[in-house]
Protein backbone atom coordinates (compact mmCIF):
# COMPACT_ATOMS: atom_id res chain seq x y z
CA UNK A 1 0.00 0.00 0.00
CA UNK A 2 3.00 2.18 0.57
CA UNK A 3 1.25 4.43 3.25
CA UNK A 4 4.30 4.52 5.43
CA UNK A 5 1.58 4.49 8.54
CA UNK A 6 4.49 1.97 10.14
CA UNK A 7 7.08 4.67 9.95
CA UNK A 8 4.48 7.50 11.26
CA UNK A 9 3.61 5.45 14.76
CA UNK A 10 7.06 4.48 15.28
CA UNK A 11 7.84 7.77 15.35
CA UNK A 12 4.66 8.55 17.49
CA UNK A 13 5.90 5.77 19.77
CA UNK A 14 9.34 7.06 20.16
CA UNK A 15 8.50 10.85 20.38
CA UNK A 16 8.07 13.06 24.21
CA UNK A 17 4.77 12.78 24.04
CA UNK A 18 4.02 9.48 22.72
CA UNK A 19 0.49 11.49 21.03
CA UNK A 20 0.55 11.81 17.46
CA UNK A 21 -1.28 15.34 17.27
CA UNK A 22 1.31 16.69 19.84
CA UNK A 23 4.05 15.11 18.97
CA UNK A 24 4.17 16.27 15.11
CA UNK A 25 3.06 19.75 15.70
CA UNK A 26 4.83 20.84 18.99
CA UNK A 27 7.51 19.03 19.77
CA UNK A 28 10.88 20.83 19.49
CA UNK A 29 12.54 17.08 18.14
CA UNK A 30 10.61 16.18 14.71
CA UNK A 31 9.59 13.09 15.67
CA UNK A 32 12.17 10.30 13.51
CA UNK A 33 11.00 6.63 12.28
CA UNK A 34 13.05 4.28 13.48
CA UNK A 35 12.07 2.23 10.65
CA UNK A 36 12.74 2.71 6.67
CA UNK A 37 9.85 1.71 3.98
CA UNK A 38 11.66 1.04 1.02
CA UNK A 39 10.24 1.76 -2.64
CA UNK A 40 10.79 -0.17 -5.65
CA UNK A 41 6.94 0.70 -7.53
CA UNK A 42 4.58 -0.88 -7.42
CA UNK A 43 6.09 -2.77 -4.81
CA UNK A 44 6.93 -1.42 -1.12
CA UNK A 45 8.47 -2.58 2.15
CA UNK A 46 8.76 -2.14 5.44
CA UNK A 47 12.73 -3.03 6.87
CA UNK A 48 13.27 -2.61 10.41
CA UNK A 49 16.44 -4.14 12.57
CA UNK A 50 16.20 -7.86 12.54
CA UNK A 51 17.65 -8.10 16.21
CA UNK A 52 20.22 -10.45 14.35
CA UNK A 53 21.68 -13.58 16.39
CA UNK A 54 25.39 -12.93 15.71
CA UNK A 55 24.70 -8.43 15.50
CA UNK A 56 27.55 -7.29 13.10
CA UNK A 57 26.55 -3.31 14.20
CA UNK A 58 27.20 -4.66 17.57
CA UNK A 59 30.72 -6.09 17.05
CA UNK A 60 31.69 -3.22 15.15
CA UNK A 61 30.57 -0.86 18.27
CA UNK A 62 33.78 0.68 19.71
CA UNK A 63 31.91 2.05 22.87
CA UNK A 64 29.46 -0.92 23.89
CA UNK A 65 26.65 1.14 22.96
CA UNK A 66 25.09 -1.57 21.39
CA UNK A 67 24.62 -4.84 23.35
CA UNK A 68 21.60 -7.27 23.54
CA UNK A 69 19.70 -8.21 26.38
CA UNK A 70 18.40 -11.07 27.66
CA UNK A 71 15.34 -11.57 25.74
CA UNK A 72 17.78 -11.10 22.52
CA UNK A 73 16.88 -7.55 21.02
CA UNK A 74 20.03 -5.04 20.42
CA UNK A 75 19.47 -2.00 21.79
CA UNK A 76 21.24 1.38 21.97
CA UNK A 77 22.85 2.87 24.58
CA UNK A 78 22.54 6.72 23.67
CA UNK A 79 24.68 7.65 26.74
CA UNK A 80 27.36 5.37 25.24
CA UNK A 81 27.29 6.34 21.74
CA UNK A 82 30.22 8.35 20.35
CA UNK A 83 28.72 8.84 16.92
CA UNK A 84 31.21 6.99 15.17
CA UNK A 85 28.79 5.18 12.74
CA UNK A 86 30.81 1.78 12.72
CA UNK A 87 27.54 0.54 13.48
CA UNK A 88 25.92 1.97 10.11
CA UNK A 89 29.28 0.55 8.37
CA UNK A 90 28.60 -2.82 9.34
CA UNK A 91 24.80 -3.83 9.37
CA UNK A 92 23.80 -5.67 6.35
CA UNK A 93 20.37 -4.55 6.30
CA UNK A 94 21.55 -1.00 6.45
CA UNK A 95 18.47 -0.40 8.94
CA UNK A 96 20.53 1.64 11.76
CA UNK A 97 19.50 5.47 10.43
CA UNK A 98 21.27 8.59 10.91
CA UNK A 99 18.92 11.64 12.58
CA UNK A 100 19.23 14.18 10.03
CA UNK A 101 19.16 16.76 12.44
CA UNK A 102 21.29 15.44 15.31
CA UNK A 103 23.79 13.04 13.67
CA UNK A 104 22.60 10.89 16.14
CA UNK A 105 21.68 7.02 15.54
CA UNK A 106 18.18 6.16 15.70
CA UNK A 107 17.72 2.21 15.94
CA UNK A 108 14.33 0.00 16.54
CA UNK A 109 13.89 -1.24 20.06
CA UNK A 110 10.90 -2.90 19.51
CA UNK A 111 9.37 -0.71 21.76
CA UNK A 112 10.37 -2.76 24.62
CA UNK A 113 8.74 -0.05 27.08
CA UNK A 114 5.48 -0.27 25.32
CA UNK A 115 5.11 -3.91 25.24
CA UNK A 116 4.10 -4.38 21.48
CA UNK A 117 5.14 -2.76 18.29
CA UNK A 118 3.01 0.11 17.46
CA UNK A 119 4.24 -0.19 13.67
CA UNK A 120 2.65 -3.94 13.72
CA UNK A 121 -0.35 -3.07 15.57
CA UNK A 122 -1.71 -0.26 13.30
CA UNK A 123 -0.78 -1.83 9.92
CA UNK A 124 -3.63 -1.06 8.33
CA UNK A 125 -3.00 -4.04 5.94
CA UNK A 126 -1.65 -6.73 8.09
CA UNK A 127 1.63 -6.74 6.16
CA UNK A 128 3.46 -6.49 9.52
CA UNK A 129 3.61 -9.57 12.19
CA UNK A 130 5.23 -9.83 15.59
CA UNK A 131 6.66 -13.38 15.91
CA UNK A 132 8.46 -14.63 18.56
CA UNK A 133 11.60 -17.09 18.35
CA UNK A 134 13.19 -19.00 20.48
CA UNK A 135 17.34 -17.95 20.76
CA UNK A 136 19.16 -20.47 19.00
CA UNK A 137 16.07 -22.10 17.44
CA UNK A 138 18.07 -24.20 14.48
CA UNK A 139 20.82 -24.70 16.56
CA UNK A 140 20.73 -28.33 18.12
CA UNK B 1 47.58 -22.26 38.20
CA UNK B 2 45.64 -23.76 35.31
CA UNK B 3 42.62 -22.61 33.28
CA UNK B 4 40.82 -23.92 30.61
CA UNK B 5 40.88 -20.78 28.51
CA UNK B 6 43.52 -18.19 28.78
CA UNK B 7 43.16 -14.80 27.16
CA UNK B 8 46.18 -12.47 26.77
CA UNK B 9 45.16 -8.99 26.07
CA UNK B 10 41.89 -7.40 27.36
CA UNK B 11 40.48 -5.28 24.56
CA UNK B 12 37.99 -6.39 21.82
CA UNK B 13 39.59 -9.62 20.77
CA UNK B 14 39.75 -10.97 24.35
CA UNK B 15 36.18 -9.86 25.32
CA UNK B 16 34.71 -11.18 21.94
CA UNK B 17 36.82 -14.72 22.73
CA UNK B 18 35.21 -14.70 26.48
CA UNK B 19 31.72 -13.57 25.14
CA UNK B 20 31.71 -16.59 22.62
CA UNK B 21 32.92 -19.26 25.38
CA UNK B 22 30.39 -18.12 27.73
CA UNK B 23 27.77 -18.46 25.14
CA UNK B 24 28.81 -22.01 24.56
CA UNK B 25 30.71 -22.91 28.06
CA UNK B 26 29.28 -21.85 31.29
CA UNK B 27 31.60 -24.13 33.63
CA UNK B 28 35.22 -24.16 32.37
CA UNK B 29 37.51 -22.01 33.85
CA UNK B 30 38.43 -18.99 32.18
CA UNK B 31 41.22 -16.19 33.03
CA UNK B 32 42.43 -12.96 30.90
CA UNK B 33 45.94 -12.10 31.35
CA UNK B 34 46.58 -8.26 30.40
CA UNK B 35 50.03 -5.84 30.55
CA UNK B 36 47.55 -2.55 31.56
CA UNK B 37 46.06 -2.80 34.88
CA UNK B 38 42.72 -1.14 33.61
CA UNK B 39 39.40 -2.96 33.38
CA UNK B 40 38.47 -3.78 29.67
CA UNK B 41 38.54 -0.07 27.62
CA UNK B 42 38.10 0.77 24.01
CA UNK B 43 41.57 2.06 22.76
CA UNK B 44 39.19 3.24 19.86
CA UNK B 45 38.07 5.76 21.97
CA UNK B 46 40.80 7.81 23.83
CA UNK B 47 40.41 10.51 20.90
CA UNK B 48 37.04 11.03 22.39
CA UNK B 49 38.52 11.45 26.15
CA UNK B 50 40.70 13.60 25.20
CA UNK B 51 38.09 15.56 22.94
CA UNK B 52 36.27 15.67 26.23
CA UNK B 53 33.22 14.06 24.91
CA UNK B 54 33.02 11.09 26.94
CA UNK B 55 34.70 10.88 30.47
CA UNK B 56 36.75 8.21 32.08
CA UNK B 57 34.09 5.96 33.52
CA UNK B 58 32.28 5.87 29.67
CA UNK B 59 35.78 4.64 28.29
CA UNK B 60 35.33 0.98 29.72
CA UNK B 61 33.73 -1.46 26.61
CA UNK B 62 31.79 -3.47 29.19
CA UNK B 63 29.94 -2.87 32.75
CA UNK B 64 32.40 -2.72 35.42
CA UNK B 65 31.06 -6.38 36.63
CA UNK B 66 31.94 -7.68 33.51
CA UNK B 67 34.63 -10.40 34.68
CA UNK B 68 33.02 -11.32 37.38
CA UNK B 69 29.79 -12.11 35.36
CA UNK B 70 31.32 -13.71 33.49
CA UNK B 71 33.35 -15.82 36.03
CA UNK B 72 36.47 -15.33 34.71
CA UNK B 73 39.97 -14.91 36.45
CA UNK B 74 40.76 -11.51 35.54
CA UNK B 75 45.19 -11.04 35.88
CA UNK B 76 45.11 -7.24 34.85
CA UNK B 77 48.92 -5.24 35.14
CA UNK B 78 50.33 -8.72 34.82
CA UNK B 79 52.18 -8.57 32.06
CA UNK B 80 52.84 -12.09 30.04
CA UNK B 81 56.54 -12.19 28.44
CA UNK B 82 56.43 -15.95 26.74
CA UNK B 83 54.56 -19.12 26.16
CA UNK B 84 56.06 -22.63 26.43
CA UNK B 85 54.10 -24.40 24.01
CA UNK B 86 54.92 -27.66 25.45
CA UNK B 87 54.08 -27.55 28.67
CA UNK B 88 51.33 -25.11 27.94
CA UNK B 89 52.35 -22.43 30.23
CA UNK B 90 51.93 -18.51 29.72
CA UNK B 91 55.32 -17.08 31.52
CA UNK B 92 54.52 -13.91 33.34
CA UNK B 93 56.98 -10.67 33.61
CA UNK B 94 56.72 -11.27 37.55
CA UNK B 95 57.92 -14.97 37.51
CA UNK B 96 54.08 -16.25 38.03
CA UNK B 97 53.23 -19.11 35.32
CA UNK B 98 49.11 -19.82 33.71
CA UNK B 99 48.77 -23.03 32.49
CA UNK B 100 46.13 -23.01 29.62
CA UNK B 101 44.35 -26.10 28.08
CA UNK B 102 43.72 -23.56 24.93
CA UNK B 103 45.06 -20.11 24.03
CA UNK B 104 44.03 -17.26 22.67
CA UNK B 105 46.74 -14.01 22.01
CA UNK B 106 45.09 -11.04 21.49
CA UNK B 107 48.20 -8.47 22.15
CA UNK B 108 47.23 -5.54 19.94
CA UNK B 109 49.71 -3.40 18.69
CA UNK B 110 52.21 -1.46 19.65
CA UNK B 111 53.27 2.31 18.37
CA UNK B 112 55.64 2.64 15.82
CA UNK B 113 58.67 4.87 16.51
CA UNK B 114 60.44 6.46 13.53
CA UNK B 115 64.22 6.89 14.49
CA UNK B 116 64.34 10.80 15.13
CA UNK B 117 67.91 12.12 16.58
CA UNK B 118 67.38 13.66 20.17
CA UNK B 119 63.67 11.73 20.57
CA UNK B 120 64.90 9.71 23.84
CA UNK B 121 64.03 11.35 27.43
CA UNK B 122 62.29 14.01 26.04
CA UNK B 123 59.10 14.61 28.22
CA UNK B 124 56.42 16.00 25.87
CA UNK B 125 56.54 13.53 23.36
CA UNK B 126 53.53 10.90 23.03
CA UNK B 127 52.53 8.27 21.33
CA UNK B 128 48.62 7.81 21.19
CA UNK B 129 47.26 4.52 21.87
CA UNK B 130 46.65 3.57 25.52
CA UNK B 131 44.75 5.18 27.48
CA UNK B 132 48.14 6.60 29.60
CA UNK B 133 49.03 7.96 26.54
CA UNK B 134 45.55 9.61 26.23
CA UNK B 135 45.70 11.05 30.06
CA UNK B 136 49.31 11.91 29.09
CA UNK B 137 48.51 13.71 26.93
CA UNK B 138 45.52 15.31 28.48
CA UNK B 139 47.85 17.20 30.93
CA UNK B 140 49.89 18.13 28.78
CA UNK B 141 47.94 19.92 26.82
CA UNK B 142 46.90 21.97 29.79
CA UNK B 143 50.02 24.46 29.26
CA UNK B 144 50.27 23.87 25.71
CA UNK B 145 49.81 25.81 22.98
CA UNK B 146 51.11 24.64 19.94
CA UNK B 147 51.53 20.66 18.94
CA UNK B 148 53.04 18.69 16.25
CA UNK B 149 51.68 14.72 15.31
CA UNK B 150 53.92 13.41 13.23
CA UNK B 151 51.82 11.45 10.71
CA UNK B 152 48.77 11.84 8.74
CA UNK B 153 46.83 8.64 9.34
CA UNK B 154 43.61 8.29 11.32
CA UNK B 155 44.92 8.25 14.06
CA UNK B 156 47.31 11.34 14.00
CA UNK B 157 44.22 13.16 12.53
CA UNK B 158 41.46 12.31 15.11
CA UNK B 159 44.31 13.55 17.96
CA UNK B 160 45.04 16.83 15.49
CA UNK B 161 41.24 17.49 15.26
CA UNK B 162 41.10 17.19 18.67
CA UNK B 163 44.10 19.57 19.75
CA UNK B 164 42.85 22.17 17.24
CA UNK B 165 39.83 22.14 19.20
CA UNK B 166 41.46 22.91 22.02
CA UNK B 167 42.64 26.02 20.47
CA UNK B 168 45.98 25.12 20.06
CA UNK B 169 48.14 25.80 16.91
CA UNK B 170 47.82 22.37 14.91
CA UNK B 171 51.00 21.45 12.46
CA UNK B 172 50.12 17.63 11.17
CA UNK B 173 53.48 16.40 9.34
CA UNK B 174 53.20 13.45 6.81
CA UNK B 175 55.73 11.73 4.59
CA UNK B 176 53.17 10.80 1.70
CA UNK B 177 52.16 13.39 -0.94
CA UNK B 178 48.50 12.85 1.13
CA UNK B 179 46.98 12.27 4.39
CA UNK B 180 45.15 8.63 4.62
CA UNK B 181 46.99 7.34 1.78
CA UNK B 182 47.05 3.64 2.47
CA UNK B 183 42.76 3.88 3.68
CA UNK B 184 41.40 6.44 1.05
CA UNK B 185 42.06 7.43 -2.54
CA UNK B 186 42.91 10.81 -3.29
CA UNK B 187 39.60 13.03 -4.07
CA UNK B 188 38.97 11.44 -0.74
CA UNK B 189 42.51 13.00 1.01
CA UNK B 190 41.98 16.06 -0.59
CA UNK B 191 38.17 16.57 0.83
CA UNK B 192 40.17 15.67 4.68
CA UNK B 193 42.76 18.06 3.89
CA UNK B 194 40.40 20.98 2.79
CA UNK B 195 38.57 20.19 5.92
CA UNK B 196 41.61 20.43 8.06
CA UNK B 197 42.53 23.66 6.48
CA UNK B 198 39.29 25.27 6.86
CA UNK B 199 39.51 24.56 10.16
CA UNK B 200 43.03 26.28 10.86
CA UNK B 201 45.49 22.87 11.16
CA UNK B 202 48.20 22.90 8.66
CA UNK B 203 49.29 20.06 7.04
CA UNK B 204 53.04 19.80 5.69
CA UNK B 205 53.56 17.42 3.34
CA UNK B 206 56.11 14.79 1.91
CA UNK B 207 57.88 16.05 4.88
CA UNK B 208 59.23 14.40 8.37
CA UNK B 209 61.04 14.80 11.18
CA UNK B 210 64.47 14.01 11.21
CA UNK B 211 65.73 15.88 14.30
CA UNK B 212 63.80 17.17 17.82
CA UNK B 213 66.01 20.09 19.92
CA UNK B 214 65.01 20.42 23.57
CA UNK B 215 66.69 19.56 27.00
CA UNK B 216 64.60 16.55 28.34
CA UNK B 217 61.36 19.15 26.59
CA UNK B 218 61.31 19.20 22.79
CA UNK B 219 61.13 23.17 22.05
CA UNK B 220 61.60 22.08 18.26
CA UNK B 221 61.35 20.33 15.08
CA UNK B 222 63.89 20.12 12.09
CA UNK B 223 62.26 18.85 9.15
CA UNK B 224 63.75 16.69 6.51
CA UNK B 225 63.92 19.89 3.86
CA UNK B 226 65.98 21.63 6.70
CA UNK B 227 62.80 24.17 8.14
CA UNK B 228 62.48 24.29 11.72
CA UNK B 229 59.63 24.33 13.68
CA UNK B 230 59.04 25.68 17.21
CA UNK B 231 56.54 23.31 19.30
CA UNK B 232 54.95 22.59 23.24
CA UNK B 233 54.14 19.30 22.16
CA UNK B 234 54.92 16.12 19.47
CA UNK B 235 52.46 13.05 19.36
CA UNK B 236 54.08 10.84 17.09
CA UNK B 237 50.76 8.73 15.30
CA UNK B 238 52.66 7.04 12.12
CA UNK B 239 51.53 3.35 13.00
CA UNK B 240 51.09 0.60 14.94
CA UNK B 241 53.07 -2.71 14.26
CA UNK B 242 51.27 -6.18 15.87
CA UNK B 243 52.28 -6.88 18.89
CA UNK B 244 54.30 -10.17 18.74
CA UNK B 245 56.68 -10.45 21.50
CA UNK B 246 55.27 -12.92 23.64
CA UNK B 247 55.36 -15.15 20.76
CA UNK B 248 59.13 -14.92 20.90
CA UNK B 249 61.39 -18.11 20.75
CA UNK B 250 58.36 -20.33 20.33
CA UNK B 251 57.36 -22.46 16.98
CA UNK B 252 54.40 -19.91 16.62
CA UNK B 253 54.76 -18.99 13.15
CA UNK B 254 55.20 -14.77 12.64
CA UNK B 255 55.15 -13.18 9.36
CA UNK B 256 54.19 -9.50 10.03
CA UNK B 257 51.61 -10.20 12.27
CA UNK B 258 51.07 -14.02 13.72
CA UNK B 259 49.79 -15.83 11.16
CA UNK B 260 46.47 -18.04 11.95
CA UNK B 261 43.79 -19.75 9.60
CA UNK B 262 40.42 -19.04 8.95
CA UNK B 263 39.70 -21.00 12.32
CA UNK B 264 41.60 -18.29 14.09
CA UNK B 265 44.20 -20.83 15.00
CA UNK B 266 48.07 -20.00 15.01
CA UNK B 267 50.90 -22.82 13.71
CA UNK B 268 50.59 -24.40 16.87
CA UNK B 269 47.22 -26.64 17.70
CA UNK B 270 45.18 -25.03 20.42
CA UNK B 271 46.85 -21.69 20.32
CA UNK B 272 44.43 -18.85 18.61
CA UNK B 273 45.61 -15.29 18.00
CA UNK B 274 43.30 -12.21 16.79
CA UNK B 275 42.88 -8.83 16.39
CA UNK B 276 45.95 -6.06 15.49
CA UNK B 277 48.87 -8.25 16.72
CA UNK B 278 47.40 -11.15 13.89
CA UNK B 279 47.56 -11.67 10.04
CA UNK B 280 44.32 -12.86 8.59
CA UNK B 281 42.99 -13.77 5.66
CA UNK B 282 41.09 -10.82 3.70
CA UNK B 283 38.75 -12.56 1.48
CA UNK B 284 39.21 -9.08 -1.32
CA UNK B 285 42.61 -8.85 -1.25
CA UNK B 286 43.03 -12.62 -1.11
CA UNK B 287 45.37 -12.85 0.51
CA UNK B 288 46.98 -13.17 4.83
CA UNK B 289 47.41 -9.23 5.89
CA UNK B 290 47.45 -7.58 9.59
CA UNK B 291 44.29 -5.63 9.73
CA UNK B 292 43.88 -3.96 12.80
CA UNK B 293 40.15 -2.74 13.12
CA UNK B 294 37.76 -3.01 16.22
CA UNK B 295 35.16 -5.15 14.17
CA UNK B 296 37.81 -7.44 13.00
CA UNK B 297 39.28 -7.89 16.56
CA UNK B 298 36.05 -8.56 17.94
CA UNK B 299 35.05 -10.95 15.50
CA UNK B 300 38.46 -12.59 15.43
CA UNK B 301 38.25 -13.11 19.06
CA UNK B 302 34.54 -14.10 18.50
CA UNK B 303 35.79 -17.44 16.13
CA UNK B 304 38.51 -18.33 18.14
CA UNK B 305 36.26 -18.28 20.96
CA UNK B 306 33.92 -21.00 19.67
CA UNK B 307 36.55 -22.83 17.63
CA UNK B 308 38.40 -23.00 21.30
CA UNK B 309 35.33 -24.78 22.53
CA UNK B 310 35.27 -27.10 19.77
CA UNK B 311 32.71 -25.39 17.81
CA UNK B 312 33.45 -24.87 14.21
CA UNK B 313 33.33 -21.57 12.83
CA UNK B 314 35.71 -20.27 10.46
CA UNK B 315 36.19 -16.44 9.89
CA UNK B 316 36.04 -15.93 6.19
CA UNK B 317 34.93 -12.64 5.12
CA UNK B 318 37.61 -10.00 6.83
CA UNK B 319 38.71 -7.52 5.14
CA UNK B 320 40.08 -3.79 5.48
CA UNK B 321 36.84 -1.17 6.70
CA UNK B 322 36.86 1.76 8.54
CA UNK B 323 34.54 4.24 9.50
CA UNK B 324 36.14 7.78 10.35
CA UNK B 325 34.97 11.22 10.73
CA UNK B 326 36.99 14.46 10.61
CA UNK B 327 35.30 17.73 12.08
CA UNK B 328 31.60 17.19 10.25
CA UNK B 329 33.37 15.04 7.45
CA UNK B 330 32.11 11.64 7.75
CA UNK B 331 33.74 8.85 5.32
CA UNK B 332 32.77 4.67 5.36
CA UNK B 333 35.88 2.90 3.36
CA UNK B 334 36.10 -0.71 2.84
CA UNK B 335 37.74 -3.22 0.82
CA UNK B 336 40.41 -2.34 -1.69
CA UNK B 337 41.95 1.46 -2.04
CA UNK B 338 41.94 1.90 -5.55
CA UNK B 339 43.28 5.17 -7.58
CA UNK B 340 40.73 6.09 -10.01
CA UNK B 341 43.12 5.54 -13.03
CA UNK B 342 42.93 1.97 -12.52
CA UNK B 343 42.81 0.18 -15.87
CA UNK B 344 42.65 -3.06 -13.12
CA UNK B 345 39.14 -2.05 -12.18
CA UNK B 346 36.13 -0.16 -13.24
CA UNK B 347 35.69 2.66 -11.21
CA UNK B 348 32.25 4.47 -10.38
CA UNK B 349 32.61 7.55 -8.62
CA UNK B 350 30.31 10.97 -8.36
CA UNK B 351 31.56 13.77 -6.14
CA UNK B 352 29.12 16.73 -5.48
CA UNK B 353 31.91 19.25 -4.83
CA UNK B 354 29.81 21.92 -3.60
CA UNK B 355 27.94 19.20 -0.28
CA UNK B 356 31.11 17.32 -0.46
CA UNK B 357 29.73 14.02 -0.97
CA UNK B 358 31.69 11.18 -2.49
CA UNK B 359 31.42 8.30 -3.66
CA UNK B 360 33.20 5.77 -5.48
CA UNK B 361 32.87 1.66 -6.69
CA UNK B 362 36.27 0.06 -7.55
CA UNK B 363 34.47 -3.35 -9.57
CA UNK B 364 36.32 -6.04 -10.60
CA UNK B 365 34.51 -9.22 -12.48
CA UNK B 366 31.10 -7.24 -11.90
CA UNK B 367 31.73 -7.40 -8.09
CA UNK B 368 32.66 -4.34 -5.62
CA UNK B 369 35.84 -4.89 -4.77
CA UNK B 370 36.34 -1.56 -2.88
CA UNK B 371 34.03 1.44 -1.87
CA UNK B 372 34.32 4.97 -0.15
CA UNK B 373 31.40 6.97 0.97
CA UNK B 374 32.26 10.59 2.00
CA UNK B 375 29.78 13.25 3.73
CA UNK B 376 27.28 10.86 3.30
CA UNK B 377 27.36 7.56 4.85
CA UNK B 378 24.11 6.25 5.45
CA UNK B 379 23.12 2.48 5.32
CA UNK B 380 27.19 1.61 4.11
CA UNK B 381 26.49 -1.69 5.09
CA UNK B 382 24.68 -2.80 2.52
CA UNK B 383 27.76 -1.75 0.52
CA UNK B 384 29.79 -4.34 2.70
CA UNK B 385 27.40 -6.99 2.19
CA UNK B 386 27.66 -6.81 -1.68
CA UNK B 387 30.67 -6.96 -1.17
CA UNK B 388 30.43 -9.88 1.11
CA UNK B 389 28.27 -11.91 -0.40
CA UNK B 390 30.44 -11.06 -4.06
CA UNK B 391 26.74 -10.23 -5.74
CA UNK B 392 27.39 -9.37 -9.50
CA UNK B 393 26.38 -5.73 -9.29
CA UNK B 394 26.55 -5.21 -13.36
CA UNK B 395 22.91 -4.81 -13.79
CA UNK B 396 22.64 -2.23 -11.34
CA UNK B 397 25.87 -0.81 -11.29
CA UNK B 398 24.72 3.18 -11.78
CA UNK B 399 22.14 3.04 -8.66
CA UNK B 400 25.41 2.53 -6.25
CA UNK B 401 25.79 6.04 -6.92
CA UNK B 402 22.53 7.31 -5.82
CA UNK B 403 22.87 8.58 -2.26
CA UNK B 404 20.19 7.23 -0.78
CA UNK B 405 20.72 3.75 -2.59
CA UNK B 406 18.94 0.63 -0.39
CA UNK B 407 17.35 -2.31 -0.93
CA UNK B 408 14.90 -1.41 -3.38
CA UNK B 409 17.54 -0.17 -6.27
CA UNK B 410 18.11 -4.37 -6.23
CA UNK B 411 16.52 -6.94 -8.98
CA UNK B 412 14.47 -8.71 -7.03
CA UNK B 413 15.68 -11.78 -6.69
CA UNK B 414 18.67 -10.55 -5.25
CA UNK B 415 16.99 -8.12 -2.57
CA UNK B 416 15.05 -11.01 -1.11
CA UNK B 417 18.35 -13.53 -1.44
CA UNK B 418 20.06 -11.06 0.61
CA UNK B 419 17.40 -10.49 3.37
CA UNK B 420 17.47 -13.93 3.78
CA UNK B 421 14.63 -16.58 4.14
CA UNK B 422 14.04 -14.71 7.89
CA UNK B 423 12.68 -12.02 6.68
CA UNK B 424 10.03 -12.47 5.20
CA UNK B 425 8.59 -9.49 4.19
CA UNK B 426 6.95 -7.37 6.97
CA UNK B 427 7.63 -9.28 9.90
CA UNK B 428 8.72 -7.76 13.15
CA UNK B 429 11.18 -10.42 14.79
CA UNK B 430 11.10 -10.35 18.36
CA UNK B 431 14.14 -12.58 18.14
CA UNK B 432 15.41 -14.77 15.29
CA UNK B 433 17.98 -17.07 14.50
CA UNK B 434 20.56 -14.74 12.07
CA UNK B 435 23.01 -17.32 10.42
CA UNK B 436 22.63 -16.92 7.13
CA UNK B 437 23.89 -18.74 4.50
CA UNK B 438 24.82 -16.77 2.12
CA UNK B 439 26.26 -17.33 -1.37
CA UNK B 440 29.45 -16.23 -2.91
CA UNK B 441 32.88 -15.68 -1.65
CA UNK B 442 32.55 -14.82 2.13
CA UNK B 443 29.56 -18.00 2.27
CA UNK B 444 27.99 -18.79 5.01
CA UNK B 445 30.25 -16.04 6.79
CA UNK B 446 31.89 -19.03 8.47
CA UNK B 447 29.26 -18.76 11.00
CA UNK B 448 27.77 -22.37 9.73
CA UNK B 449 28.39 -25.54 12.01
CA UNK B 450 30.28 -27.85 10.15
CA UNK B 451 31.31 -25.95 7.21
CA UNK B 452 34.66 -27.07 5.90
CA UNK B 453 36.77 -25.02 3.82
Amino acid sequence: MNCHLCEVWCAVAHSKSKDIIKAFLYEEQKPLPRLIVEESRPESFALQCKHCDEPDCMFACISGALYKDKEGRVLHDESKCVVCYSCIMACPYGAIKINPFTGKILKCDLCVDLGFPPCVEKCPNNALEYVEVEIGAEES
Amino acid sequence: MRYDYVIIGNSAGGVGCIEAIRELDEASSVAIIAAEKYHAYSRALIPYYLDGKIELDKIYYRPPDFYEKMDVDAYLGVKAVGIDVSSREVLLENGGRIGFGKLLIATGGRPFIPPIEGLSGQKNVFTFLKLDDAIGVKEAIKSAGSAIVLGGGIIGLMVAEVLRRKSIEVTVVELADRVLAPVVDATTSNLVQEKFAENGVKIILQNTITKVVGEGEVEKVILKDGSELPTDLLILAVGVRPNTEVVRDTPIKVNRGIVVNKYMETSVEGIYACGDCAEIYDFVFGANRVLPLWPTAYVGGRVAGFNMCGRRREYTYATSMNAMHFFDLYIVSAGLNVPNDSDEFEILCTLDERRRIYRKFALKDGQIAGFILAGRVDRAGILLKLMKEGVNVSEFKDRLLKEDFGYADLPEEIRWELLGDKVKLGVVYEYEHGYEHGHGRAACEGRCEGHEA
